[in-house]
């Protein structure tokens, strides 16, 4: 075995026996809810586990479902609509179509169909798809007698969901505020958010919020590597090396605290990790909910706060060179 | 392929030549790409104008390919005027067809410009006597716009140097001069309002999903008689405006109208802005008030010259969408450089066009 084979970006090993099929459908909570059969698949192998299903969908599941489908459909046949029903159209322009909330004039009134009905309408079926799917993964967390991390997790994304869609838009008093549901239309409202309130750069929740998402893509990397490093000696089963901490924990743990003095353990790494991802959105979801109700100009805000500097002095724009140094025809050419 | 007592030696000495083979190659390469690049430079080399105090990231970037003077400068048809004397007749008391812009004008003169104005437009019988077409009344509200884009807005068209425009500076040679728009809004069907108007890959709105009427919103009157502002943001940290004012709405077809401004001189946002503070007074280039000039000259020119020609263009000349006139903005006379023509001195040579009302200059030649 050549030593390049534990650097591969897909999991090598692949376990195939019989499905494994869960407890007894008598022993479960919610019971009889499983899909009752399993298949494997290469692919699902390379990825993660090679089983695919059985699945639980429970009633929180089916309504999630149905909800998030009549909205995935809503805005679909609305864009399909906006090109007069041409599919043709409708593949190419997919990138730039969107359904667009109602405009400022209708406030939290309910606007006409074809002026954002249809997107409070759909907004509708995907806060119910969203809440009833949060549900679920509560409701399986506790009929797995598990924790609800990742409940509450889902809930700190929830929240910046919610005060993008929900919150902002009735404290600003109009719908209007909402983000559009179309692939580049929301990066432009995304865009044109930050500059109508003075550069959202300087709003310290959005810095937060930037902190938390790069440092989780910073402790993630610096897990997964660690882990991966030490697979040969077992670091990859995690929660025996937290009970009995074992050689791949030891290596591990003296790698960081040789390099920098101070290593996480098997279970803190976690939490840093939990903390660090549901804290993006929680302060992300703080500085949205400011921007417009309580600062109009971030960029101002950040001056009168001390925490971005004022210019002083001459611009020196003399100094800059002119166009005739940079492809210019040189003045008086003719 | 090889003698035996190779083959031999290299079965008896088994190599892992994997690992010494990725190194060598991978340090090898750089080597050799960092001796390239030292020894023959950046193969896209690039240049940048400074717009702004250094450290804050205000530079208009180019790569040097991109600088090179472009073809239309050297079709650009000029000629030194004739010094009229005492007894020069002007032209409109001895030819016929001479537009009462050109009233001024001396038959040398008048002959000389009409010459290069056919050049200029590609119309090879450009205000012939006895050409009745549509081209002659044209003509006449054209050069007259010109002149007074000459006269009375040197402060954009002559912001930095004389230069000035003529027909060439939009026609390029070309009787429909590039660049030009035409009013497309709504975009989308079945919907009304705000998203009824952007979500469409068009010409005007530069390929982006942004709003495609934000031409006619900032450039034309609108039912009140009132042009479209460019509302961003407030400049105070808390404003005392209603909820939302101006709107992001309103950012967003700043926005599309600022990328119009982008792609047609060939410049990012910080040629204008300080993009941290876009629209703190304090804080804009020169180039910004350069600008807001030009607005002006175009909100003017199209009122004055442009809207009244829907009665005197023929239908295939009119828009697609509500049969209106061909309209004018930044792209039609920059066509994405800086300055037109690479900011070429078309006036120096055409006193006839520099005024308005007045008699033509030519003290400069005299």
């Amino acid at each position: 075995m050549a030593y390049f084979e534990y650097q591969n970006i897909f999991t090598q090993v692949q376990v195939r026996g019989e499905p494994e099929m869960g407890m007894a459908m008598e022993d479960n909570i919610q019971g009889g809810d499983r899909t009752r059969t399993a298949t494997f698949s290469n692919l699902a192998g390379w990825l993660g586990n090679a089983q695919i299903g059985p699945i639980y969908l429970g009633w929180a599941g089916v309504i999630s479902m149905a909800t998030g489908l009549l909205w995935f459909n809503i805005v679909g046949l609305n864009m399909l609509a906006q090109v007069d029903w041409s599919l043709t159209q409708f593949v190419r322009q997919l990138f730039w179509l969107a359904l667009e909330p109602p405009g400022p004039e209708h406030g939290l009134s309910m606007p006409p169909l074809n002026d954002g009905g249809w997107y409070i309408i759909s907004s509708f079926f995907l806060l119910i798809s969203v809440m009833s799917w949060w549900l679920r993964t509560y409701l399986l967390a506790a009929q797995h007698k598990m924790g609800k991390h990742i409940a509450w997790a889902f809930l700190a994304a929830i929240w910046l969901f919610l005060v993008l869609g929900l919150f902002r838009p009735i404290l600003m008093g109009s719908w209007s505020e909402a983000v559009p549901y179309g692939i580049f239309p929301h990066l432009d409202w995304t865009t044109a958010f930050s500059i109508r309130y003075g550069n959202l750069y300087y709003n310290p929740f959005h810095a937060l919020s930037i902190v938390f998402l790069y440092g989780s893509v910073l402790l993630f990397a610096m897990h997964g590597a660690t882990i991966l490093a030490v697979s040969r000696y077992g670091g990859d089963r995690e929660l025996e090396q937290i009970y009995d901490r074992g050689t791949a924990s030891e290596r591990a743990g003296l790698f960081w605290r040789w390099t920098m003095g101070f290593n996480a353990t098997m279970e803190g790494i976690h939490r840093w990790a939990w903390w660090f991802a549901v804290l993006t959105p929680i302060t992300g979801g703080i500085g949205i909910l400011l921007t417009g109700t309580v600062v109009d100009n971030w960029f101002i805000w950040a001056i009168e706060h001390n925490f971005a500097p004022e210019y002083l002095g001459a611009y020196g724009y003399e100094a800059y060179g002119t166009y005739q140094d940079f492809g210019g025809v040189p003045a008086g050419g003719n | 392929m090889f003698p035996k007592w190779f083959d031999n030696w290299n079965k008896d000495n088994p190599t892992n030549i994997f690992g010494p083979a990725i190194a060598v190659g991978v340090a090898g390469s750089a080597v050799f790409v960092a001796a390239m690049i030292v020894g023959f430079g950046q193969p896209f080399p690039t240049e940048s104008q400074q717009t702004g105090p250094r450290g804050t990231g205000m530079h208009v970037p180019e790569f040097v390919s991109d600088l090179a003077v472009y073809p239309d400068v050297d079709r650009y048809i000029t000629s030194e005027p004739v010094v009229p004397t005492a007894d020069s007749q002007l032209a409109i008391d001895v030819l016929e067809g001479v537009p009462p812009a050109l009233a001024n004008v001396t038959v040398e003169n008048y002959e000389r410009l009409l010459e290069a104005m056919r050049s200029w437009t590609g119309i090879p019988d450009l205000l012939e006597p006895g050409n009745d077409s549509y081209q002659t009344a044209l003509a006449y509200s054209m050069i007259e716009m010109t002149q007074n884009i000459n006269q009375n807005w040197a402060g954009h068209v002559q912001a930095n140097a004389e230069v000035g425009v003529t027909c060439y500076t939009c026609h390029r040679g070309q009787p429909v001069p590039n660049n030009i728009w035409f009013r497309v809004g709504p975009v989308n069907d079945n919907v009304a309002g705000w998203p009824a108007i952007q979500n469409r890959v068009t010409m005007t709105s530069n390929f982006t999903s942004l709003p495609s009427t934000y031409l006619e919103h900032f450039l034309l009157l609108d039912e009140n008689g009132q042009y479209g502002v460019a509302q961003v943001h407030d400049l105070v940290s808390r404003a005392e405006n209603p909820p939302g004012s101006p709107l992001i709405q309103h950012a967003e077809m700043t926005y599309a109208w600022m990328n119009y401004f982008s792609n047609s001189l060939g410049v990012n946002c910080t040629f204008c802005h300080n993009t941290r503070a876009f629209y703190d007074p304090a804080q804009v280039t020169p180039q910004w008030a350069t600008a807001s000039l030009g607005i002006l000259m175009v909100q003017e020119t199209l009122e004055q010259y442009i809207l009244p020609l829907e009665t005197v263009l023929p239908p295939e000349r009119l828009g697609p969408v509500y049969a209106d006139v061909p309209k004018l903005a930044c792209r039609t006379c920059h066509q994405g450089e800086q300055q037109p023509l690479n900011g070429l001195n078309v006036i120096r040579n055409w006193p006839e066009l520099a005024v308005l009302d007045d008699l033509p200059d030519y003290s400069a030649f005299e």
